[in-house]
């Protein structure tokens, strides 16, 4: 087979950090290459170098044969290779037709042929099997739709050597596996693709061959149906890492208990008639497919929203109308969604993201003053039981890889032994051993006796960590199952929405 | 009061609406391009002031008017150069770049005049533009002499709303200025220069205001005098927010504007027992309340004053 694409020799520095360490990589044609790593390793710095986002200091980039200037992304365009960022780049205000036509005509024309550009459009859409509404707005689509869009964006361009970043980051799981199913059909249309990862399991089920990126260098480089997932992860991480095992101990009594919750925000039903509870030492788990009132539920458990009807208590005391504040005091423990629009202020250092929540707190300040001293003491010892890397108290915190930022986050929860801990996609977008590490902490929290409530996209960790499981579906929870009953095929139904109606319906 | 609904009914206060938008629709025009492309240009009222005496200076020197229209647009544009350095390139703040070059452009505007002109006790004149009277047109009743006896900046004014619509809604340029106003990485992705289309977007805006300035000393006037530019530039800021950042919109806050004050103006004269601060003071007041009802429905570009730096987000 032919090499369409070939990364020589590249090297990039930042600073003192090298993201790139002589990479040498090719690509086949009508091949899927997955590019294997954890965060930080390198990948996306690789990718942006070959899509000219960034000039390499060392090497270059051939795509069918031809050298490419270095830090021009009309030149990659030009020659083929289309990115699909991580990040959208995509303008929610603008239309879909907006978005992709961006650059695909000389700039000083007196009219745009946008008749041409639709038609065109809509024959690639159809071609390749993603529907889209050419004159919605992005705003108005949901996240797998806007990929789709971004896809399009490189195939209108006639990209034949496509690089997905990360693609399934933003998406459910049943999307992600409509996705592969594209990919794979787009290869057999004569494209060529790349695409970023650090999940094993969609590494091992979409891939034919696997170079695995570590420390900025490739470590291996192996054929999909020649390896395993095990060794993968291996390579990746550079030492064997195994996620924490839930062991079987006595549940206590009811921590936090919510009765027929009903949740509206502007004339929006949210939550319908929720009703679960939590023990002490128990991880109830809640599942469900993005967008089916997660969100919702999280701002509820956090103090941010108030239930419309029904009751929520923590330790029989009412804990609906209290307020965000009013959950602290009352011991509840928040991991949000979004570590870094919700969990932390960037531009602050740990010490300040440690003791925001308690701030008002006499171990933290006096008189109205911070005690910075006792707040430094405290995030020095935070960093050292939750093992935080690279980071001492006066580090912006927005410097922190994901990792490291949900171990901070994790710490300043769990260090105040909660009665109750709210994890919300505790490990969205971290890397093998972080999630491991945030496994761990969170078994540790349920065997000292906290009620957690774990909410989740990835079904092997809500199955993993879980004592009991319930689905969301549309506002709407199901009867709780023994996570020992949980096989794929019954969450599969239950977040499709079918269940057995409990009477109790808890 | 009958008063009042009569002055309603005089061409001549229609005809003054016109003109006195004139130099508001050049500045809201020139604001709303920078700001589509994603820089807030708080430099607009010493841009304008700067337009004012540039464009004045050059007719008082000998030169033909259009000559002093695109002196002032240069003189504009050189500024707009100066504002986009510090916003595009170096991503400083918008707001604190843009009030810079007001102080700036402002003093420099009268210390120029002091330096050139000779001022006795009137200041100097010119011959400004007169009103065209379109034969014909012109004697079509009530509406002839409102919009066919207007001085040649009106019509540059109007055909450069259609113009500036035009070109953001139907050309690629224009598609490439919104998107690079809504979302600067995306244009890096399709292979356009964001930094370069902001540059050229706070360019040209900044001429257009200039030359809004422009009108104020070669049509409105026929002289220039410091603090004649009277806020008409934070006037504009606003109409942009009130429009919605459309021409077509930005057009009738202009025009809305001009109503407000033209009638004020002859209020005061035909009204008694009134302080006449309050006719003064009515635009305004009333220009804020439109703000305030349309504004929050206004639909901001997404990146306005978030500078682009590539691999940051």
């Amino acid at each position: 087979m032919t090499k369409v694409l070939e990364l020589v020799g590249i090297s990039k520095r930042f600073g003192a950090l090298t993201a790139n360490d002589d990479v040498n990589l090719s690509l086949k044609q009508g091949e899927i290459l997955a590019l294997l790593g954890e965060n930080g390793a390198g990948k996306t710095t690789l990718m942006n170098i070959l899509f000219g986002h960034y000039a390499a200091d060392k090497g270059h980039v051939r795509v069918f044969g031809t050298e490419l200037p270095s830090g021009k992304p009309r030149a990659a365009i030009e020659a083929g290779v289309g990115m699909v960022h991580q990040h959208f780049t995509l303008a929610d205000n603008l239309t879909v037709l907006d978005n992709v036509m961006l650059g695909s005509e000389p700039l000083f024309r007196f009219r745009s042929a946008r008749t041409e550009a639709r038609n065109k459009l809509m024959q690639i859409s159809d071609r390749f099997g993603l529907p889209v509404t050419p004159e919605a707005k992005i705003g108005s689509l949901s996240v797998g739709e806007r990929q789709r869009v971004e896809i399009l964006k490189a195939l209108y361009r006639d990209a034949r050597v496509l690089i997905l970043d990360e693609p399934t980051a933003v998406l459910a799981r049943p999307e992600a596996k409509r996705l592969f199913e594209t990919l794979r059909g787009m290869t057999k249309e004569g494209l060529s693709l790349i695409f970023i990862s650090h999940k094993l399991h969609e590494v091992m089920a979409a891939s034919d061959r696997v170079a695995v990126l570590r420390g900025g260098k490739i470590v291996a480089e192996r054929d999909t149906n020649k390896t395993n997932a095990d060794e993968l992860a291996e390579l990746m991480v550079g030492r064997k890492v195994e996620r924490p095992v839930r062991q079987e101990h006595d549940i206590g009594a009811p921590v936090l208990i919510a009765q027929k919750v009903r949740l509206e925000n502007d004339g929006e039903t949210q939550l319908n008639n929720v009703s679960f509870q939590v023990n002490a030492g128990e991880i109830l788990g809640i599942v469900g497919v993005s967008g089916n009132g997660q969100a919702a539920l999280g701002a509820l458990l956090s103090g941010l929203a108030a239930p419309t009807a029904g009751e929520l208590t923590l330790d029989g005391n009412e804990v609906g109308h209290i307020g965000p504040r009013g959950m602290i005091m009352a011991g509840v423990g928040r991991v949000p969604e979004d570590r870094n629009s919700e969990g932390v202020v960037g531009e602050l250092s740990l010490w300040e993201n440690a003791v925001l929540e308690r701030i008002r707190s006499p171990k933290f300040s006096r008189w109205g003053f911070v005690r910075q001293r006792a707040a430094r003491d405290y995030t020095s010892a935070l960093i050292k039981r939750f093992d935080i890397r690279g980071a001492n108290p006066d580090t912006r915190i927005r410097l922190l890889s994901g990792g490291n930022m949900q171990k901070l986050i994790l710490g300043r929860v769990l260090a105040n032994d909660p009665r109750f801990v709210l994890a919300n996609q505790p490990t969205r977008g971290l890397d093998e051993g972080a999630i491991a590490a945030v496994h761990a902490k969170l078994l540790a929290a349920r065997a000292k006796g906290a009620a957690i409530l774990l909410i989740s996209e990835e079904l092997e960790e809500a199955v993993a960590l879980s004592d009991r499981i319930q689905a969301i579906v549309k506002g709407r929870l199901s009867a709780p199952i023994h996570a020992d009953q949980a096989d794929a095929q019954r969450l599969g139904l239950m977040m499709a929405g079918v269940w057995e109606e409990d009477e109790n319906a808890a | 009061m009958t008063d009042a609904i009569d002055l309603l009914l005089n061409t001549s206060l229609w005809a003054a609406v016109l003109r006195i938008a004139t130099p508001l629709i050049f500045g809201v025009l020139g604001a709303l391009l920078c700001e589509r492309s994603g820089v807030l240009n708080l430099g607009i009222e010493g841009i304008m002031t700067m337009g004012a005496m540039s464009g004045w200076l050059a007719v008082y020197l000998g030169a033909p008017l259009l000559v002093g229209l695109l002196v002032a647009a240069i003189c504009g544009a050189l500024l707009g150069a100066l504002h986009a350095t510090l916003t595009v390139p170096l991503g400083l703040s918008q707001h604190v770049s843009g009030l810079g070059i007001t102080l700036f452009a402002s003093a420099l505007a009268y210390y120029l005049y002091r330096l050139i002109v000779e001022v006795g006790d009137l200041p100097p004149t010119i011959e400004p533009f007169e009103p065209l009277n379109i034969p014909f047109l012109t004697d079509i009743p009530v509406l002839g002499p409102i919009l066919f006896a207007q001085a040649f900046p009106t019509y540059l004014a109007l055909f450069a709303v259609i113009a500036m619509a035009y070109v953001l809604t139907r050309t690629p340029l224009g598609l490439a200025i919104r998107m690079t106003g809504e979302n600067a990485h995306a244009v890096d992705a399709q292979g356009l220069y964001p930094t370069h289309i902001r540059f050229g977007a706070v360019v040209v805006g900044s001429a257009l205001m200039a030359i809004g300035g422009a009108f104020l000393t070669t049509t409105a006037f026929n002289s220039f005098f410091p603090g004649m530019v009277q806020g008409r530039g934070w006037i504009c800021i606003a109409l942009v927010v009130f429009a919605s950042w459309r021409p077509g919109k930005a057009l009738i806050g202009a025009l809305l504007f001009a109503f407000f004050d033209a009638y004020q103006l002859r209020l005061q004269t035909t009204t008694e027992g009134v302080p006449y601060q309050l006719f003064l003071m009515a635009p305004y007041v009333l220009s804020i309340t439109a703000l305030v009802l349309v504004a929050r429905k206004a639909e901001v570009p997404a990146s306005l004053m978030t500078p682009y730096r590539r691999g940051e987000r």
